[in-house]
């Protein structure tokens, strides 16, 4: 399904606006999933996370959140492995087993107080890794910012996990509903945030975006980027030699 | 005892001679600000109830003399910079400065009961330009890295960038203010970040 929707915005490549950013063909349309995205989540998404946050002690929430993050750690070790991570690979599947059966299912997170740190793997990332460019930028409906490459991962992720194996029905979605409230209830601080932060929240969102999984698929070492308004290898945008600003007069005529 | 003597000892010699900010290293400095500053937030029962007024003037403080906000405004406009009048950089620094704060402020009520994990600094003795990496610790998720890029000044060593898990701040503006300058100018961009500041500001005081 989220495939499909994915393959057609690629053929929408009709709706092309002029004058865009070239990461960011589709802005049109994106701009307009991000509203309907911003109203859903105003009505529905943001007030039932809030009413989680004020039910539930915090102590209850990182239980949550750790059972959620445990099922996962499995297929963040096979993304490690198939990224040529082998330690880091191993160890996922080390924290999976402690966290299973010390953790009791997952709720405590032994594996952490014992040194193997949580990392943050999927399928975007790994074809990242495989060399992939992340293509166009796209807001999907309710789950927000993504890219070709990373909506393509997406599928995958969703396609090969393990909460899909839970029966009987009503569990399984009584289950995803919980793991999305959780989720939502942890980012109302960096929403807020984000409200205060931008003055274009649909650009300050996207930018924020492709900065992070860039450097995710770096594993927070990315290469230096080359500013788009620099000339010839003179990075004239990252680092000038500001200190006071009388000094930079000096520096006017320069590019 | 004579463990209690040394530490008497260094207690008398950290009183007598407090570091200068000027004179230690960035990672050190980096620590000091943020263990101070989470220190006074836990301590004070106004700004744990959300004084907002009060978190502000404690980021004034104690953390903005180690920012260089005119750095940070410059690799925030780009090109742009060298467009600008003297009185417009003026300014667009001390609007975005305030943009910053207020964003810091509410970043630290949100986090500041977390767990750091300060990292060794990486650099050679000489260096100008260095980063100090920080972690902020939290259950069932991989901790997110803070970095702070510092360059040595004069007055010591200055923030120029923040990346919060890999987004870079300043970088982060750059496409706004340059969507906002070619529709607006410089000029439209100083009133954008104006009209921001009061709405913030407007929006606190009815809380």
């Amino acid at each position: 399904m989220r495939l499909w929707v994915v393959c057609c915005l690629l053929l929408a490549s009709g709706c092309a606006t002029v004058d865009a950013d070239p990461r960011d063909p589709f802005e049109g349309m994106n701009r307009g999933v991000f509203a309907f995205n911003d109203s859903f989540d105003r009505t529905i998404a943001t007030p039932i996370a809030r009413t989680y946050r004020g039910a539930l002690h915090p102590e209850i929430r990182d239980r949550v959140r750790n059972f959620f993050s445990n099922l996962a750690d499995p297929l963040i070790g096979v993304n490690n492995l198939l990224q040529g991570k082998f330690e880091d690979g191993f160890f996922d599947w080390v924290r999976f087993g402690f966290n299973t059966t010390i953790g009791l299912l997952g709720v405590h997170d032994v594996a952490s107080d014992m040194g193997y740190e949580k990392h943050n793997e999927d399928f975007g990332q790994t074809f990242g890794w495989w060399g992939a460019p992340p293509g166009p930028y796209l807001v999907l409906p309710f789950l927000g910012s993504s890219d070709v490459r990373d909506g393509l991962g997406t599928g995958v992720d969703f396609y090969v996990d393990p909460m899909r194996l839970i029966e009987p029905d009503g569990l399984r979605y009584s289950l995803w509903a919980l793991r999305f409230t959780n989720v939502r209830a942890d980012l109302l601080d960096a929403s807020r945030l984000l409200e205060e932060a931008a003055l274009d929240r649909y650009v300050f969102l996207r930018d924020a975006y492709l900065q992070r999984r860039r450097s995710l698929i770096y594993d927070g070492r990315p290469p230096r980027e080359r500013e788009p308004e620099s000339r010839a290898g003179v990075n004239v945008a990252r680092r000038p030699r500001v200190d006071t600003i009388g000094e930079n007069e000096a520096e006017k005529g320069l590019p | 005892m004579t463990r209690v003597f040394l530490l008497l000892l260094a207690a008398a010699l950290a009183a007598a001679a407090p570091a200068r900010a000027a004179d230690m290293p960035p990672d050190v400095l980096v620590k000091s600000v943020t263990l101070e500053v989470v220190d006074l937030i836990s301590k004070d029962k106004e700004i744990r109830s959300g004084n907002r007024a009060k978190l502000i003037g404690l980021i004034n403080d104690k953390v903005l003399p180690h920012f260089n906000f005119t750095s940070m405004t410059a690799l925030a406009m780009g090109q742009n910079w060298n467009k600008a009048t003297p009185e417009q950089k003026k300014r667009l620094t001390d609007e975005f400065k305030t943009l910053l704060v207020r964003t810091y402020a509410s970043a630290l009520a949100a986090y500041s009961d977390q767990k750091f994990d300060f990292r060794p600094l990486r650099a050679r003795p000489n260096d100008t330009d260095v980063t100090v990496n920080v972690r902020v610790l939290q259950p069932g998720t991989q901790p997110v890295p803070i970095d702070y890029s510092m360059e040595k000044t004069a007055g010591g060593w200055k923030v120029y960038d923040v990346m919060v898990g890999g987004v870079s701040l300043v970088a982060n503006y750059r496409t706004e203010f340059a969507n906002v300058v070619r529709e607006s100018g410089i000029d439209g961009l100083i009133r954008s970040l104006n009209n921001k500041n009061r709405a913030l500001e407007g929006a606190q005081e009815k809380k």
